[in-house]
């Protein structure tokens, strides 16, 4: 942490490299002066921003405290720090607690650090502050830096690095690629003591396959967030909000690495994040827990339960009797739709299409089978020929991207293009939390890659891949998802109503105006 | 915490009395080791920090004497002593620690001797919420003569039936064939949930177990069962599929309250909720994979008890129960314990002896020149004179062996002292006997008369 405020300071990065490497102590005059640059900058900060709110002994003699020596003197220079906004003032009482404990112990590195730590928070982009680091979006395994970095961060949060398996195509060399023999489990203790023993268990259920589809994983994702919530007790000296975070973020690295994690998953952390740094510092720690359990399950209730059964009524509208619907693989929120209509009582019919080597549609079929519904199966192979008897095509999506497009199982974009061929309506139901900030044309940037074993396949008794490794030329490419543009998809169908796909920024834009 | 592992070490070694009437069989020496070391370093390796450990007080005193495995073991060892002469069994011990288990546990047995990697068992565990997760593994046919059998041993009564589902992870059920006179009958209900079941007979079950908290529970309600393996595991398999109401597909909160206040009380132990289950039983419904296809039910056909078992078929896995096992284990020892080098560097060994490599010699041996050592163990504090040769045998601590022997395939307990010239050929010879002086004896077992009496 010290290390990345006191590097993007790009002037002083020199000199502390230098003086570390020299004695570990750097002069006082070097220390003076790094204070008064960074009081500089923040006092720019300060008039720009407009938060006077004097602390008691703060506010605008910042640079008179500097004058008095500068070891003893720690708490003093961060102390009058004005934090620009409300959210970090409790905190600042914490502050010169916590920095005086690091300046006891060491007096150098503390101050870096302090005058870091308090940088952090004002994060303006692009100016002299120094900027947050972040770790890029996409996925670069080729780039031996970036995988550097990663495993380091990995090491300093103590969980173990998963390594890749097998041959990678080259057009998706840059993604992680698993192999299902190999859990991460194999690395961690077996009483797991560093990572929650649910963590671990939710983790071996993604990698597994045992719960799988958006939905079921972000619910189980945030019922294992309430048992660790539920585990959890504040060390005396943390705060929290914050304590609470930093222990989630390693648990956030395990189960990314057990499976990447999908945009679901994703929507529902930022919130937990956010709730969690929502809870005032005067909170005690019960009804702290007792919120946040609470939040979990409103979130749950409203955005997956409600906004299905929202979706389901809105779609039952366009269920019409005779109809013919085409769905494809295992959609939990098209099944939902499909059982409700079955219930009010009309009479269609469905295609399901199927495709290896997840071959998800059987479970499709099994639950529309069982529900009284009359269902042909078919591979996708064949959609081209019975898609002239089909009437619409009701596909479920794992993400809607900000320039609307559509992230779905693999297979998806060849159904809504031969659809849109046909001319046969294209429907995407999606709730509103599966929406997500990024932006993607194509299915090669950010993909997932499952386990190339699974391709393998038995009949009649011969595995013709059983030794696909030692053909040099021979590579097996099992993707996990592919975007359909939105020129494909006639209307999304979502808790607000029904909207076009384009329309998805705009209710994005909602969403984080309401947030 | 996620799991507790309890050692059991009480046993007594019925079937290899002869070794066992002087030394408790946890503390048999094993590769110059006592035997309980071995389930010991497992957990250890594995990232245990502490064993709850039943066993009698007598092995408790030798362990805490015993310095080397003090400094071997870093783990917390908590003892519990279970007085001698009471007739408790592997369940009422743990009915007898259930004050100190707090989370799910693994039970092991102080006389497996295995390199599994024990997350395969363990992962099955966690990934599919299973109530019990067993390791088996595939039979090895011990083929060396054991001193004191005559004829072959008769394996066929000691079969096991093991029913497997298609995937080969579920265990169906579990039989001996002493319990079968007219034949295996298998239950429709197992039947009709699945079609296919692999039955296997030649797979030895190692006895690690990992079990879920309520089981112990359970335990407490029915103090009728007394032995793990020999009711609770096989009882546990059968209520798999033992008629639950049938679960509603929709389940509301309501109807799995008034589910579980009318099941019967032994599975209301079994099948505990935690306080979250309707956002785990929502992960599941809304999750679209299934263990099994070609029906209409869903994942694990509704069922909340599931047991299942890893089966190991390449690596080591022994239980020591039987003389014969016993020496299959020491000729393998040497290439489990690799870190720890096979000859002892405070015996003292004269250059002129034939050593084989695969030989394992302990502390503070003195063998004298001339002799030749072929896969053999040799205990710590033994003497062996010139001219002795020593062929597929185990020698215990504390052995004398006079110039000009030749032991084979035998096994000689502590503290003997063979007189000169013998000549042994897979023979047991018990602990503190003298062989006198060119004894010429060949497959027998030789212990102290106080100990024929036993019987």
């Amino acid at each position: 942490m010290d290390d990345n405020g006191a590097s993007d300071e790009s002037g002083k990065k020199a000199d502390i490299e230098r003086s570390k490497s020299e004695g570990k102590e750097l002069s006082k005059e070097e220390k003076q002066r790094l204070r008064k640059e960074k009081k500089q900058q923040k006092k720019n900060k300060d008039k720009k921003d407009e938060a006077a709110k004097p602390d008691g002994g703060a506010g605008a003699p910042s640079p008179s405290h500097k004058s008095p020596s500068s070891a003893p003197g720690a708490d003093a220079p961060v102390a009058p720090v004005e934090p620009a906004k409300g959210k970090a003032e409790p905190t600042a009482e914490k502050r010169p607690r916590r920095d005086s404990d690091r300046s006891s112990k060491k007096r150098d590195g503390g101050q870096q650090q302090a005058a870091a730590s308090v940088a952090k928070p004002k994060v303006p982009p692009g100016e002299l502050q120094p900027v947050v680091k972040r770790l890029p979006e996409h996925v670069q395994v080729d780039d031996p830096v970036v995988v550097k970095k990663w495993a380091k961060k990995l090491e300093r949060q103590q969980i173990p690095l998963r390594s890749d398996y097998g041959y990678k195509v080259s057009l998706f060399s840059h993604l992680h690629q698993y192999s299902r023999k190999a859990p991460l489990t194999q690395q961690v203790s077996i009483p797991s003591s560093v990572i929650h023993p649910a963590i671990v268990r939710l983790g071996l259920r993604y990698s597994e396959g045992i719960v799988t589809g958006s939905n079921a994983r972000a619910v189980a994702l945030l019922h294992t967030f309430k048992q660790v919530i539920r585990d959890y007790t504040t060390p005396p000296t943390e705060d929290l909000a914050r304590d609470l975070i930093n222990k989630l973020k390693p648990y956030i690295s395990f189960l990314n690495q057990c499976r990447p994690l999908s945009a679901s998953m994703g929507n529902s952390i930022k919130y937990l994040k956010k709730e969690i740094a929502n809870i005032p510092s005067h909170c005690k720690e019960d009804e702290a827990k007792s919120k946040l359990l609470g939040c979990i399950d409103s979130y749950v209730k409203e955005k997956i339960i409600l906004a299905a059964k929202a979706i389901a009524e809105i779609a039952i509208e366009k269920i019409s009797d005779g109809d013919v619907i085409l769905i494809y693989g295992c959609s939990s929120l098209v099944d939902r739709i499909l059982c409700e209509a079955s219930r009010a009582g009309r009479k269609f019919r469905v295609i399901v299409a199927d495709s290896r080597p997840r071959l998800e549609g059987r479970e499709a079929l099994r639950r529309l089978v069982r529900r009284g519904v009359g269902c042909t199966y078919v591979l996708v192979s064949v959609i081209s020929y019975v898609l002239p008897e089909v009437s619409k095509v009701l596909l479920g999506a794992h993400a809607l991207l900000a320039n609307g497009y559509m992230m779905s199982r693999v297979g998806t974009s060849q159904i809504a293009l031969v659809a849109k061929a046909f001319n046969v309506l294209v429907l995407v139901c999606c709730e509103t939390y599966k929406f997500c900030e990024r932006v993607q044309t194509d299915s090669f940037v950010s993909n997932e890659l499952d386990d190339p074993d699974n391709l393998i396949v038995t009949r009649k008794g011969r595995t013709q891949l059983a030794r696909w490794q030692d053909v040099r030329s021979l590579g097996l490419l099992n993707l996990v998802y592919d975007v359909t543009p939105p020129d494909f998809v006639d209307v999304v169908i979502t808790e607000l109503g029904m909207i076009p796909c384009t329309s998805v920024p705009v209710v994005l834009r909602v969403k984080s105006v309401n947030l | 915490m996620e799991l507790q592992a309890v050692l059991m070490a009480a046993g007594g070694g019925s079937r290899m009395t002869d070794l066992t009437y002087n030394t408790p069989k946890a503390m048999l020496s094993v590769g110059n080791r006592p035997l309980i070391w071995y389930p010991l370093n497992l957990l250890e390796r594995v990232g245990f920090d502490e064993v709850i450990v039943i066993t009698t007080k007598g092995v408790q005193k030798m362990m805490s004497a015993d310095l080397k495995l003090k400094k071997d073991v870093k783990m917390k060892l908590d003892f519990v002593c279970i007085p001698e002469d009471t007739d408790m069994d592997t369940a009422d011990a743990l009915r007898h620690i259930h004050p100190k288990i707090k989370t799910d546990i693994l039970v092991l047995s102080c006389d497996l001797i295995t390199d599994v990697s024990l997350h395969d068992v363990v992962d099955m565990f966690r990934a599919h919420d299973a109530t019990l997760a067993m390791l088996m593994s595939k039979a090895h046919e011990f083929t060396e003569t054991v001193p004191g059998q005559k004829g072959k041993k008769k394996t066929a009564e000691q079969r096991d039936f093991v029913g497997l589902d298609q995937s080969g992870k579920r265990i169906l059920f579990m039989a001996n064939e002493v319990d079968l006179e007219n034949g295996l009958s298998i239950r429709k209900s197992i039947l009709t949930k699945h079609p296919r079941i692999f039955i296997k007979t030649g797979l030895v079950d190692a006895h690690l177990y990992c079990m879920k908290k309520e089981v112990v529970e359970f335990l407490m309600d029915n103090k009728s069962i007394s032995s793990v393996r020999g009711d609770l595991v096989p009882y546990l398999m059968r209520k798999q599929f033992s008629k639950t109401r049938t679960c509603p597909k929709l389940n509301d909160d309501a109807d799995e309250q008034s589910q579980k206040r009318s099941d019967s009380s032994t599975n209301n132990e079994l099948l505990i909720s935690s306080p979250d289950d309707p956002l785990l039983q929502l992960a599941q419904e809304l999750s679209c994979w299934n263990d099994h296809h070609g029906d209409m039910s869903e994942a694990y056909h509704g069922g909340k008890l599931r047991c299942y078992v890893h089966i190991m078929d390449q690596g080591l896995c022994f239980r020591v129960n039987t003389l014969a096992a016993y020496m299959e284990v020491n000729r393998l020892v040497p290439k489990l314990l690799f870190e720890e080098p096979a000859v002892h560097p405070s015996a003292v060994i004269s250059e002129r002896c034939q050593m084989g490599s695969d030989s394992m010699i302990g502390a503070q041996c003195q063998i004298a020149d001339k002799t030749s050592i072929k896969r053999s163990t040799i205990g710590s504090s033994t003497t062996i004179k010139e001219k002795v040769r020593v062929t597929n045998s185990i020698i215990m601590q504390g052995v004398t062996i006079e110039e000009g022997c030749n032991v084979q395939g035998s096994v000689i307990c502590s503290n003997v002292v063979i007189g000169r010239g013998s000549y042994l050929k897979y023979c047991l010879v018990g602990s503190g006997q003298r062989i006198e002086p060119a004894a010429d004896k060949t497959n027998e077992v030789i212990v102290g008369t106080d100990q024929m009496m036993e019987i």
